[in-house]
């Protein structure tokens, strides 16, 4: 059997006395989608910030591609170098412009040239639909453009997992399917995601698997056919009644 | 508001330049020889004043960086190095700490066999450093800590390490928000450096003492002081509101 691009065993994290995650056990094939929902509170976007090391967990064992990550900066390094991440809030760096933003990592952190970092960083930019918009400030763009930029950086970085922390929850309504988009063609070219949100309709069309946390534990993993339709327990149905609703 | 404080001391400096006022504007009177010669005298205090306040403040900006970092580390054991160091310097006055380092630090030197010897100019540069870079720390530190943690945290999701982080992300955008602090520590640099006459040191407030006391007219040797002290701290106020506009134009967050 191949060896799942990540996996996480029996993983525990605690923020001072509060447990926030409780013996989570998840695994991630190479190519496969999977999203994460959860009411506000559950320990979704801890997960996620636990496999690229922006928390660290207490206990348990959390492995990409094989490899432990461990407190060994070096360990922490490779494993972030492999795992891209979006967040909420975009992150794009105010003061460079959106070509500046996709070539930092790669010439910096990668030693690459200049011209040997433009070429995938405008690549990229075309992928999200935004070529024309290299040389603006971040400030400069509306939110789904942002968000846009902040997936093409972390693509620059060509990683094997991309990790989206509810990617269009700062996004007016108007922008989110333009982001969601571009999120779908990455999935349909075969990227394995990790996706914490709350876009049903995203999870339907590209998810190969469900997963449902409540009060930092997994309460529900399945394929999303049976997921939506028939959910196993009564805190994942009255979520998605909840969400559904509208 | 302006007005009658401009009234008052117009009166007030008329007032001198009647026969039996206190005011005795000859002994710095343009038009008169020695009255030139004596501008001439205090003015040339300038450059040194300029010159080691310059000089303290470059080295306290490198100090107080370097003393800021270790305050941001997750490891307890920095963070209290850089808490001893800042509010250690910080407790100390300046002119105590000017006389330890002018006549204290040599002694210490040379019980190390070291040879050193400690100049008016580079005593009062060493002070001034010093005991400004605890407060140029702490100022690094309110700007380290006012750019967002999603900054720190995206840069490393792009594979940057901690100094690549501090130098291309961090410090670019907490610099601007420091510049207007940074800026008053100067000043504040450019004041304190007057403390420097009392150990030697031929700067502004060194040449007008020593004109009073040839001359014996502290009011106009000292009023002149104050003003040139005020004209070096207006151009630098102007200097930093350029320096702002430029880098602030195209901050919009």
């Amino acid at each position: 059997m191949a060896q799942p691009s990540i996996e996480l065993v029996d993983v525990n994290k605690w923020f001072g006395t509060f447990h926030v995650l409780k013996d989570i056990n998840l695994s991630v094939d190479a190519g496969e989608r999977v999203v994460i929902c959860g009411p506000s509170g559950s320990g979704k976007s801890t997960v996620v910030r636990c496999i690229n090391r922006l928390e660290e967990h207490q206990k348990g064992v959390i492995r990409l591609d094989g490899r432990e990550l461990t407190n060994d900066p070096a360990s922490v390094a490779s494993i972030q170098g492999d795992v891209g991440m979006v967040f909420q809030q975009f992150n794009l760096f105010p003061h460079l412009s959106v070509l500046e933003n996709l070539v930092l990592g790669p010439m910096k952190a990668r030693g690459l040239s200049r011209e040997e970092a433009e070429t995938p960083a405008r690549h990229y930019l075309e992928r999200v639909r935004i070529p024309e918009q290299a040389n603006k400030k971040p400030s400069e763009l509306s939110g789904g453009q942002q968000q846009r930029v902040a997936i093409a950086r972390s693509l620059c970085m060509e990683p094997k997992v991309l990790l989206f922390d509810e990617p269009t929850s700062a996004l007016d309504p108007e922008m989110i399917s333009e982001v969601l988009d571009v999120m779908v063609e990455l999935a349909e070219e075969g990227m394995t995601m990790v996706v914490v949100t709350h876009e049903m309709g995203f999870a339907r069309k590209v998810a190969d698997k469900m997963v449902f946390m409540d009060e930092g534990e997994i309460v529900e993993q399945s394929a999303p056919e049976a997921f939506f339709a028939n959910p196993q327990t009564e805190r994942c149905r009255k979520f998605l009644s909840q969400i559904l609703q509208h | 508001m302006m007005k009658p404080f401009l009234l008052l001391s117009t009166l007030l400096l008329l007032a001198g330049c009647s026969s039996n006022g206190t005011w005795g504007w000859y002994v710095i009177n343009p038009t008169t020889a020695s009255g030139w010669t004596n501008i001439k005298f205090l003015v040339s205090g300038m450059g040194n004043t300029i010159l080691i306040s310059v000089i303290a403040a470059a080295i306290s900006i490198v100090v107080g960086l370097v003393v800021a970092l270790p305050g941001q580390s997750s490891k307890r054991g920095w963070r209290i190095v850089n808490r001893v160091y800042v509010e250690f310097i910080r407790s100390i006055p300046l002119l105590p700490m000017l006389f330890w380092v002018f006549y204290g630090l040599p002694i210490i030197f040379k019980s190390m066999g070291l040879n050193i010897p400690i100049d008016p100019f580079w005593g009062a540069i060493i002070t001034l450093a010093i005991s400004d870079s605890a407060f140029t720390a702490e100022i690094y530190r309110s700007g380290i800590q006012s750019i967002a943690k999603g900054q720190k945290e995206a840069a490393q999701t792009i594979g940057l390490n901690y100094i690549q982080t501090m130098r291309y992300v961090i410090l670019p955008q907490a610099i601007r928000r420091i510049l207007p602090p940074l800026a008053n520590q100067f000043i504040y640099i450019v004041k304190m450096s007057a403390f420097a006459s009392v150990i030697g040191m031929q700067e502004l407030t060194r040449r007008a003492n020593e004109l009073v006391v040839t001359e014996y007219r502290p009011l106009e040797i000292y009023t002149l002081l104050i003003v040139e002290y005020l004209i070096l701290v207006l151009i630098i106020s102007a200097g930093v509101r350029w320096l702002e506009r430029k880098m602030g134009s195209d901050e919009r967050v």
